[in-house]
């Protein structure tokens, strides 16, 4: 793909265009975040209660933190958690996804109710105990481990029809009577077409995991000195920002999530347009 | 009837198995912790008043046999399986000695009251606006009623009930802050408590719908979508059927692997709503939840977990059970 076809998808596209303007967001707080040696856990560094500023864009905290600094921390650290979560999950999804769909059988039908067994279990008081078993040991590494081991029931269920399908296709036994190995025809034939699919999920594996770690984080389960937006979240309910009028140190966190999970979104939306055949089709019909 | 068994059993063995490893889960991972839930509640107590030692080692061993911390692994598992069959989830920590279940008893009417009524809500109210939109998908308002579907179905429950609470109670005080009946009414069951009821439960459960009626209405409009390019719909229309006759075949025929995709999601739904519980302190099993992990009752916390567990699969495999009953095929199979 050269940049003129980019271009021209954008141009036809204009959710795309307007998830990667809203994207453009979490790309500056991942830059300020790796250019600034602000530590949001030195409190009263600056006045307190300030509203934005010239000097602070958007005010400061009761604990005399730069909201603005902070947030941007915050919101890498949610992107971290929300990333490494959504790549765990789909690559397990991936390989337990195939494997079923592939083998088929008793291995098949075991492994698919074990997967709805995981789709169906409510997740967040699981989550719940869970994080607070373990409050104080968490950090984002193993925050996105345990979202991970939760969210791999959907996208396997869709791996493992997707397999289901393409494995009565001609080119499965072409390649098989050509001599592949079943593994090698899983990843050289079949994956191609998953593709698109785990990239559309592991987009939305992001948004679930960046909603269930500030939900999380909101109920105080999460190590509430790591600056996320659930923390800073917290911290604001904690000192009561929303009867005390200090609008900018919970309005930024929310704007900021929504912008963020909005624009991953339209992004997943556009792209899941683009990469499946199918709809371009329809499209081209269409227009 | 060989179908009927085809069908029923995996549906059986998942529930078991849905039961069984998430509450060995709900078993495990508290044990893991480096916190001993007797040292937890020991500490708590000092916190309150001064106790000598003497009453200290007595409470302590009174507490290791009421957990069952001071025998072995196996042990406790089996015999915290025979007081959960026996519907015994310990007593609370923080409301010592009111058992786990009857806190949940009495928070339970209220999250099903809440849940049922926004579930319904916003399972029927997807379909029909996903098949709206499929069968308009040329129209203005249908692209903005989509776009409008689309954007608040991936915001995490907590935001939007937040964005709600903001909005309808706080900057147009049209609907209550909090609760689920006013301040001084007693719950009996009239006119007036009931108008109260749904007044002060109307925004959390539209925050409820909202959220989860997006996924219906998006994979109702895929669905639909698909059924309009079938055979049978081309020929419905040429052959001039009525309007309304075919958006009623259109629903018939989609909303079969809707019922399925209800009965996985309730899981999902059911943790949103918690969240959205907590959010407008609606006295439900959300709330609950909030005020055990605030206090640290660690027993509470894992009471719900194993509750919520055994009742969502329950509720999934009911979903499942009438099924068969909407699907000829299974049925007769």
């Amino acid at each position: 793909m050269n940049l003129k076809s980019i271009a021209d998808f954008i141009n036809h596209d204009k959710n795309l265009l307007f998830g990667i303007i809203l994207l453009l967001i979490p790309l500056i707080a991942i830059i300020v975040s790796l250019i600034s040696n602000y530590q949001p856990s030195t409190y009263f560094l600056f006045p307190k209660d300030s509203p934005p500023s010239l000097f602070h864009i958007m005010g400061t905290t009761s604990l005399g933190q730069d909201v603005f600094l902070t947030l941007m921390k915050a919101l890498s650290n949610s992107l971290l958690i929300g990333i490494l979560s959504a790549l765990i999950s789909r690559v397990l999804a991936t390989l337990i996804g195939c494997f079923s769909g592939y083998k088929g059988g008793k291995a098949d039908w075991i492994i698919s109710v074990v997967t709805e067994s995981f789709i169906v279990v409510p997740r967040l008081p699981l989550l719940i105990l869970i994080a607070f078993s373990f409050k104080q040991q968490l950090d984002p590494l193993s925050m996105g481990f345990i979202l991970a081991i939760l969210d791999w029931g959907w996208p396997s269920k869709r791996y493992r029809s997707q397999i289901l399908s393409l494995k009565e296709r001609e080119f499965t036994q072409t390649s098989k009577f050509s001599g592949m190995g079943d593994i090698e025809i899983i990843f050289k034939e079949h994956m191609p077409f998953l593709i698109p699919y785990i990239i559309v999920d592991i987009i939305s594996g992001i948004i679930w995991a960046i909603g269930m770690e500030t939900t999380l984080s909101i109920l105080g389960l999460f190590n509430l000195e790591i600056p996320t937006i659930g923390t800073t979240l917290y911290w604001a309910n904690y000192y009561s920002a929303m009867y005390r009028g200090l609008w900018w140190w919970w309005g930024f966190p929310v704007i900021v999530m929504i912008v963020t999970i909005f624009g991953l979104y339209l992004l997943s939306v556009s792209l899941q347009n683009y990469l499946d055949p199918t709809t371009r089709i329809q499209r081209i019909k269409v227009s | 009837m060989k179908g009927f068994i085809n069908y029923l059993l995996p549906r059986i063995i998942q529930w078991f198995i849905v039961i069984f490893v998430g509450i060995t889960v709900a078993f495990i991972i508290p044990r893991l912790s480096p916190v001993d839930p007797v040292e937890a509640v020991l500490n708590k107590m000092a916190g309150y008043s001064i106790m000598n030692p003497q009453a200290v080692s007595e409470l302590k061993g009174t507490l290791e046999a009421l957990f069952g911390t001071n025998k072995n692994i196996f042990v406790q598992y089996t015999e915290f399986w025979g007081r959960l069959l026996k519907g015994d989830l310990g007593p609370s920590l923080s409301m010592f000695p009111v058992p786990v279940i009857d806190i949940i008893k009495t928070s339970l009417p209220w999250s099903v009251f809440l849940l049922l009524s926004s579930t319904i809500i916003a399972w029927l109210l997807g379909i029909f606006l996903g098949t709206l939109i499929a069968i308009n998908s040329k129209k203005k308002w249908a692209k903005l009623l989509e776009g409008l579907v689309t954007f608040l179905y991936p915001i995490p429950h907590y935001i939007l009930a937040l964005a709600l609470l903001f909005l309808f109670a706080y900057l147009f005080p049209v609907f209550p802050l909090t609760g689920a009946y006013g301040i001084g009414s007693i719950p009996e069951f009239n006119l007036h408590f009931i108008g109260e009821t749904i007044k002060h439960s109307f925004l959390p459960a539209l925050s409820i719908v909202l959220v989860s009626l997006g996924w219906t209405a998006l994979s109702q409009k895929a669905l639909v979508s698909n059924l309009l390019s079938s055979d049978f719909m081309k020929y419905a229309k040429i052959g001039g059927v009525p309007k309304q006759t075919r958006f009623f075949y259109l629903i018939s025929n989609s909303a079969l692997p809707q019922v399925t995709d209800l009965a996985l999601s309730l899981g999902t739904i059911f943790s949103g709503s918690l969240i959205v519980e907590i959010v407008f302190s609606y006295p439900g099993l959300g709330q609950v939840l909030q005020s055990a992990i605030l206090q640290g009752d660690y027993n509470a916390i894992m009471g719900i977990t194993a509750f919520s567990i055994i009742a969502i699969a329950s509720a999934a495999l009911v979903l499942d059970l009438i099924y068969p009953l909407l699907d000829p095929r299974i049925r007769r199979g």
